[in-house]
């Protein structure tokens, strides 16, 4: 038996532990939420961590899903043992692989944790829609409900393996399960000796390809045969159950803890049982357990060993009593006549010949719906109905079809023995690492079981995040967040969380509120909102208040809370005594940061030290007499929809969103951030006239779309707000009329780049700009006031001036605004000019990423229209698709053309010189297209008036006669990796379509994997020694097309040529590819300074700045233009300003200095190689 | 022949030259290249403190900055946990270069806490250190500290560090102190063994195009030596402390000068920069020969021969060089 010590760790590195000692290569793609067990497994091998067998495995970061399942494949036949994670898309892509590897017969586990697909949209959440779509693969697929069992089947499904020759999908619920830290007991090196049999590893080497016995795997078979081959598998699959019921019972004689195929829990003689798979399970049974206490007779059937579907063992699990079974699918599957678990069910109790038992079958928990007792024991009394419900749902309201069981919010099974305590915390606080801390304190440290899970709103600045946290004497079965009025412990680390949302709707009664605010003892209770007063009250709330930014200040923390507020946790909860309490911490303290060196260990000491003294309990008065109230979800002139479907969201109640609320098809309304005030900024920039010379740089750069400015006429001034700003225009265009910047305050993320852009400084104190930061609390009002009246100014007619300069291109209205990308982002810049340039008349496919999760999570989107109604159209497809998923826009829109086109020549005749000069209308430029609405306006109105079939044809795709501009959208990610197959195909098919890479060297979005942009010399994840092979150059290779227009961008270190850049290639007739730095949270550096790192970037000649365009061709001209200078200053100087480089210098001098000098060399090479591009000539020879 | 060798805190040195606190001794290999040119002694270059708190602050930030943010990326950078933050790394880099050179090795030392200075100072004993130079660089900019709080915190700071070192202890000193040689005897008397004169700091300038105050390193010329020169001859039999003078030294002139005056070794780092290691054999071979030319028999023969004690008018290092340029100014037609 294996001893009994226990660690306290996640789902995913349950699984990634197991898997990593037990194999020779790992070949991983990111994809949440699976990330993680691959990160795990490069951080193990890049330390030299050994496998069971002495080695650190071989881990390799693939090009994409698809490639990593090839080279498993690949490493598979030649007897590696060999495994990879994976999730949703991620698994999609393995499939094809998937039956290769079975119908070889290869042993395997593919470690998955489990998450939707994109379907009306897409979620990274967790549900079994990705297992349910590889079920048909020919893989055993075992699932695990909790993170001990996760370590536990993993280890049992990689021994299984060798032995069935069948390979295994191991799934567990993800985010439920790969993300919750528990405390579990870990399996030996020398427990996964004892299971992993290596008689049949060498058997598993013995089937290897090689030339030393070679044989032929992998024919191409016909009609004759195909079939016969086929059949020929089948006493391996039959074999599968009886081997992994025989692992499980030799784990279970090795480690006390025994598991079944199916196993039941309940009553012996229960009459409703359900039959469910994964986390959910857990909860089915804790709830059957509570229920028979009360006199029920109730039970669960949990499957782990869902394919092979042994019905023998099913059967068998089965009490004998059962009358209604209820079969819980964490899927759907639209049209079936029922999802896979429900029929396979179905299908067992048929076969085995059970009679007498009603089946019905519900669907439950998808996208990580929460599936809670209340839940469970709906599912529970349908089944005592004399016509329960078949194919239901629960967990949601089902308005519209009906299928959805009423659920008690209130019940409750929560043991009286366990502490809940919820944390709401600030995205930048560190509250989750600090929780994180404490579970293990208290799992590790303690007798106590201890249990921890954290949720995220989706954006990427001021984030909420929510720590759900569960200890006691007893085991913790409870796989839900903690439900409202249950919480022992409430605490809220950002006091402006408190006007938005209903924090204290987790709080019981008698409980404790925690809550950090700047205010003093004496002040803080009058500064909260009446709601939250007379929920104190009424909860009868113990209230602590600790200005814990104040001991951060004083103790060099900057806006770290999480030491000071963790210390508050265990200072009041009194889990631990005092004394203790505050050496684990500083234990936890040293153990977490004490690599990273001393001064951060003593600062975290002193901050921890300091608290206490900072902390007190505040009297709570008898009544509710604050002035303040929690503001409105959404502001009351929003519309009906954002009103009834965005606002619960934005409010964090989405889960009261009934289906009726949900559009059918996926498609939302844009233009709604602005509905959605965040307040995030403590800061904001304030314009000062008198130093302005109206460059429009600080709006340029603004990746927020947050301070704009407008010229209008002097006469609008009459009803502006007394503080609103304003001066003449200088604008030669524009003589005589107003001038403003103005701050959207709400919106603002205080990221300063405005400020740092400005070229402006007073003579009279060179620190002071045209744009300076001050404090937003008290411009607040005003400010907002000044906006709505700003907001609402006439735009600029984008005809009458010339786009071409920075300031004219920041007059048009950004078509892209107030986005939860991260404060200072360097990617929304350049999008939001996009928008501004084109966005009238724009199409955007995206790539999964980064700027497909700011630019399309819900609950709002910074996607917007103007006041005509006109917009960008947004939609993403897929990561590895967005190329071909644009192209395919643009086809359309040619062929649409055409066949407008070719309609109305042939109606030419009635509408007279109309339809001559739409067919032969110049839209190359403002005028142009203005000119081209105005007559497919009149055009429409007369197609309007007549009834014949070919007028109505006309009419419903005439829009399209007005110019569009086809964008393809998408990171590094997408166009280096993933996507350039298809990015490459779209390239060379000659199309006009406009290719916007949103260069951030790393895969942002899934927290900072290594692309194939990253550059030599820079530190990502599973480049952790720093990249060895310099940054692709993905320029180079679109140039060598020769009629593919290529440029490469740095707004920051040449504006101009960003602007002329995007301007000619969205002008180019043909494809385009923009690559624009941008630079990144992932960089390590300080965001405010993104813009010089840029400029730093080109000057070093890491970032070359060109524009090839393939129109100077025809002219006799070299195609293509260097627009950077010769590389000025020694790379260092560019890359040691960033983290990702400079931390190879701290863990590795050596290879630092020596990539750095690779990395040298590359920049020169480069640069010589595009010299001689650019000095080439290029014509006849007479010329 | 002519004897080059000097005594410079207690450690007897075969020569005067001595390279300073440089990046020259940042690698190995060029540490080597100044034994081999023949230098009498190497400082090492410094081991700021407030540089190791601030890296270690700093790798922090940026590994903590974002974490937990966001479900999708948990953390922006991987941390692979294995940093050489601290002073390991620049103690190991002395022991090696101790163990590779044959000539006395000082460490060199910025702190900023008094445990700081005292932890480094012990800590450069224990790698190899032959002895150890603090390194006073500090622009006090608070209009409330007074020279003689700043002062006493100094005289405070050797007494300390030489309670928990058995080596050696040298000060290097800013030129910007009130009463210098009451400065300087109160370091000596706290148990300073040598004074290093100066320190020179990088002094800012404004860039007119951008309006911005920029920093950029700029080596010294011969001119400099003016300052040390007159202090080292005005300290020189003053104060039991040993003497070495630093900035400006770029030529064989410039050594014996500083001998003169009454320094035991020359400390040099920007003529080295800028013209390469080479210089150190010349001005060595230039050295001799003017000493045999003028038939000085050895550097110790010399040291102190032009201090304030040993001219005949030591009123010419006090006021007499102004009045005479004033006189000489009055006489002009």
């Amino acid at each position: 038996m294996s001893k009994k010590q226990k660690i306290t760790i996640d789902g995913n590195e349950a699984a990634a532990s197991v898997a990593y000692r037990v194999s020779e290569v790992i070949a991983i793609y990111p994809i949440t939420p699976s990330s993680t067990m691959g990160e795990f497994s490069d951080e193990w091998a890049s330390k030299g961590k050994p496998n069971i067998w002495g080695m650190a495995p071989h881990v390799i970061e693939m090009q994409s899903e698809g490639g990593a399942a090839g080279s498993v494949h690949g490493a598979l036949q030649t007897g590696s043992l060999t495994t990879t994670f994976t999730a949703s898309q991620g698994l999609l892509l393995m499939i094809p692989n998937m039956y290769k590897i079975a119908g070889e017969l290869t042993s395997t586990v593919f470690h998955i944790a489990a998450r939707a697909i994109a379907a009306q949209g897409l979620s990274i959440y967790g549900d079994h829609q990705d297992v349910m779509s590889a079920r048909q693969t020919g893989w055993a697929m075992i699932g695990s409900g909790g993170v001990q069992e996760v370590h536990d089947l993993a280890t049992i499904a990689h021994a299984a393996t060798l032995k069935a020759r069948i390979p295994f999908l191991h799934f567990f619920d993800g985010f439920r399960t790969s993300h919750e830290v528990t405390k579990i007991e870990p399996l030996s090196d020398d427990d996964l000796r004892e299971m992993i049999d290596m008689e049949t590893v060498m058997a598993h080497r013995s089937r290897a390809l090689s030339p030393e016995h070679p044989v032929l795997r992998g024919t191409a078979q016909n009609p004759d045969v195909y079939f016969q081959g086929r059949e020929t598998v089948n006493p391996y699959y039959a074999a599968v159950p009886g081997i992994v019921q025989a692992e499980m019972d030799k784990f279970a004689r090795l480690t006390g803890r025994q598991y079944k195929l199916f196993e039941y829990a309940g009553a012996p003689d229960a009459e409703r049982v359900v039959v469910i798979m994964g986390s959910g399970g857990e909860t089915a049974e804790e709830t059957a357990k509570a229920l028979n206490a009360a006199g029920e007779k109730v039970g669960v059937v949990r499957v782990h060993l869902y394919r092979p579907f042994s019905i023998e063992h099913f059967a068998d699990a089965l009490p004998a009593s059962v009358k209604a079974l209820a079969v819980l699918d964490r899927t759907k599957e639209p049209g079936s006549s029922g999802e896979p678990l429900y029929m396979d069910v179905v299908n067992a109790i048929v076969e085995s010949g059970r009679t007498g038992i009603r089946i019905i079958g519900g669907r439950y928990g998808l996208s990580s719906k929460e599936f809670t007792p209340a839940m469970a024991k709906a599912v529970f009394d349908e089944l005592k109905k004399s016509q329960p419900k078949n194919h239901f749902t629960v967990g949601i309201k089902d308005d519209v079809s009906f299928t959805s069981l009423d659920f008690d919010p209130s019940y409750s099974i929560e043991l009286s023995e366990t502490v809940r305590c919820v944390f709401i915390g600030l995205g930048a606080d560190g509250t989750v690492g600090a929780n994180k801390n404490s579970i293990k304190i208290i799992g590790e440290e303690t007798e106590n079981y201890a249990q921890g899970f954290f949720y995220y709103d989706s954006k990427k600045s001021g984030t909420l995040t929510q720590s759900h946290l569960r200890f006691g004497s007893k085991e913790i079965k409870a796989p839900y967040l903690i439900s409202n009025n249950t919480a022992n412990f409430v605490a809220c680390h950002q006091f402006s969380f408190l006007e938005r949302f209903d924090i204290l709707k987790f709080a019981q009664p008698g409980g404790v509120f925690l809550l950090n605010s700047l205010f003093t003892k004496e002040e803080v209770w009058d500064n909260l909102p009446v709601e939250v007063q007379q929920a104190i009250i009424d909860k009868k709330l113990k209230f602590y208040n600790i200005n814990a930014y104040e001991v951060a200040e004083l103790t060099g923390m900057g806006s770290r809370v999480n030491t000071i507020m963790q210390t508050c946790f265990f200072a009041i909860s009194g889990v631990l005594p005092r004394e203790q309490a505050i050496a684990e911490i500083k234990h936890s303290i040293e153990k977490t940061y004490g690599k990273r060196g001393e001064a951060v260990v003593k600062q975290n000491f002193e901050a921890v030290d300091q608290t206490l003294a900072h902390l007190y309990e505040v009297a709570v008065p008898e009544k509710a007499t604050s002035k303040l109230s929690m503001r409105a979800r959404v502001p009351a002139e929003a519309p009906a929809f954002v009103q009834k479907t965005l606002a619960p969201m934005i409010a964090l109640e989405g889960e009261e969103v009934p289906v009726s609320a949900m559009p059918v098809d996926g498609t939302f309304p844009t233009g709604t951030t602005q509905w959605e005030k965040r307040n995030i900024a403590l800061e904001i920039p304030v314009w000062e006239p008198s130093l302005c010379i109206q460059c429009g740089k600080c709006v340029f750069v603004c990746p927020h779309a947050v301070i704009r400015h407008k010229v209008y006429g002097k006469d609008e001034l009459a009803s502006a707000p007394a503080t609103f700003k304003s001066m003449d225009s200088k604008f030669k265009e524009f003589p005589g009329m107003a001038y403003t910047v103005q701050v959207a305050p709400e919106d603002c993320t205080g990221c300063t780049l405005c400020v740092e852009a400005c070229p402006v400084k007073d003579k009279t104190q060179v620190g002071r700009k045209a744009i300076n930061m001050a404090a937003q609390p008290p411009l607040r009002e005003s400010e907002a006031a000044n906006w709505d009246f700003f907001y609402n100014l006439p735009e600029v007619d984008r005809a009458a001036m010339n786009p071409g300069t920075i300031k004219n291109s920041q007059l048009l209205q950004p078509l892209f605004e107030f986005s939860g990308a991260c404060a200072g982002c360097g990617e929304t810049p350049y999008v939001k000019l996009v928008s501004q340039l084109f966005g009238d008349r724009m199409i955007v496919a995206n790539a999964t990423g980064c700027s497909s999760i700011y630019g399309g999570n819900l609950p709002t989107t910074p996607w917007a229209f103007n006041k005509e109604g006109r917009g960008p159209a947004w939609s993403n497809s897929l990561f590895e698709d967005n190329a071909e998923f644009g192209l395919g826009m643009r086809l359309t829109i040619d062929k649409q053309t055409e066949y407008a086109k070719f309609l109305l020549k042939q109606m030419s005749a009635d509408f007279g010189t109309l339809a001559e000069e739409i067919l032969s209308a110049n839209q190359a430029d403002e005028t142009g297209i203005k000119q081209q609405r105005e007559r497919v306006a009149v055009l429409k109105e007369k197609l309007a008036d007549r009834s014949d079939a070919k007028s109505r044809d006309l009419l419903s795709l005439v829009d399209v006669l007005v110019k569009k501009s086809v964008w393809i959208i998408g990171g590094d990610g997408w166009a280096y990796d993933i996507g350039y197959g298809g990015l490459d195909h779209v390239m060379a098919s000659g199309r006009n379509v406009n290719i916007l890479v949103l260069d951030t060297e790393v895969y942002s979005n899934t927290g900072g994997q290594s692309s194939k942009s990253t550059p030599r010399a820079a530190v990502a994840k599973f480049a952790m020694s720093g990249k060895g092979m310099p940054k692709k150059d993905l320029g180079l290779i679109a140039m060598s097309y020769g009629y593919v227009y290529v440029a490469k961008v740095a707004m920051g270190a040449n504006d101009q040529q960003t602007l002329k850049a995007i301007l000619e290639a969205e002008a180019y007739d043909g494809p385009s590819l923009i690559i624009a730095y941008s630079h990144c949270i992932s960089h390590g550096i300080d965001m405010a300074k993104g813009l010089d790192q840029q400029k730093l970037a080109v000057q070093a000649g890491h970032w070359p700045l060109f524009r090839y365009n393939p129109d100077l061709i025809a002219q006799n001209q070299n195609p293509l233009t260097l627009d950077s200078k010769d590389p000025s200053i020694p790379l260092d100087q560019y890359v040691y300003n960033e983290t990702r480089y400079r931390m190879l210098l701290q863990s590795d001098e050596a290879r630092a200095e020596m990539l750095l000098k690779e990395a040298q060399h590359d920049i020169k090479s480069r640069w010589d190689y595009y010299k001689q591009m650019a000095a080439m000539h290029y014509g006849t020879g007479n010329d | 022949m002519t004897d080059l060798t000097t005594t410079y805190l207690g450690l007897k040195l075969k020569n005067p030259v001595v390279a300073s606190a440089s990046p020259l001794t940042k690698k190995l290999d060029s540490a080597k290249k100044l034994d081999d040119a023949g230098v009498g002694a190497i400082v090492m270059y410094s081991l700021f403190e407030e540089q190791i708190i601030h890296e270690s602050l700093e790798l922090d930030h940026y590994l903590t900055r974002g974490t937990y943010s966001n479900a999708e990326a948990l953390s922006y950078l991987p941390d692979t946990g294995m940093y050489a933050m601290g002073p390991g790394k620049y103690l190991d880099h002395l022991s090696a270069v101790k163990q590779t050179v044959s000539v006395p090795v000082i460490g060199s030392l910025n702190g900023v806490s008094k445990g700081g200075w005292t932890k480094y100072a012990r800590s450069m004993q224990d790698a190899g250190a032959d002895a150890i130079e603090l390194n006073l660089y500090y622009i006090a900019a608070d209009p409330f500290l007074t020279g003689q709080e700043l002062e006493d915190t100094y005289v405070e700071l050797v007494s300390d560090i030489k309670s928990v070192i058995s080596v050696p202890l040298a000060v290097k000193l800013s030129p910007f102190v009130t009463a210098l040689p009451n400065f300087a005897k109160r370091l000596s008397e706290a148990g300073a063994d040598g004074l290093v004169l100066f320190n020179r700091f990088y002094q800012p300038d404004f860039d007119l195009d951008n309006l911005e105050v920029v920093h950029s390193v700029t080596l010294s010329n011969s001119d400099e030596l003016r300052l040390p020169l007159r202090w080292v001859s005005i300290l020189y039999g003053k104060i039991r402390a040993d003497l070495a003078l630093t900035s400006g030294v770029h030529t064989a002139t410039d050594v014996i000068k500083s001998m003169m005056a009454g320094a035991k070794v020359t400390m040099l780092a920007s003529e080295l920069l800028h013209n390469g290691y080479g210089r150190v054999p010349d001005i060595l071979a230039n050295v001799q020969a003017w000493m045999t030319e003028h038939e000085y028999e050895s550097i110790q023969q010399m040291q102190g021969s032009m201090s304030q004690q040993a001219v005949r008018e030591p009123a010419a290092f006090e006021r007499a060089n102004y009045m005479k340029m004033l006189s000489s100014w009055k006489s002009l037609p």
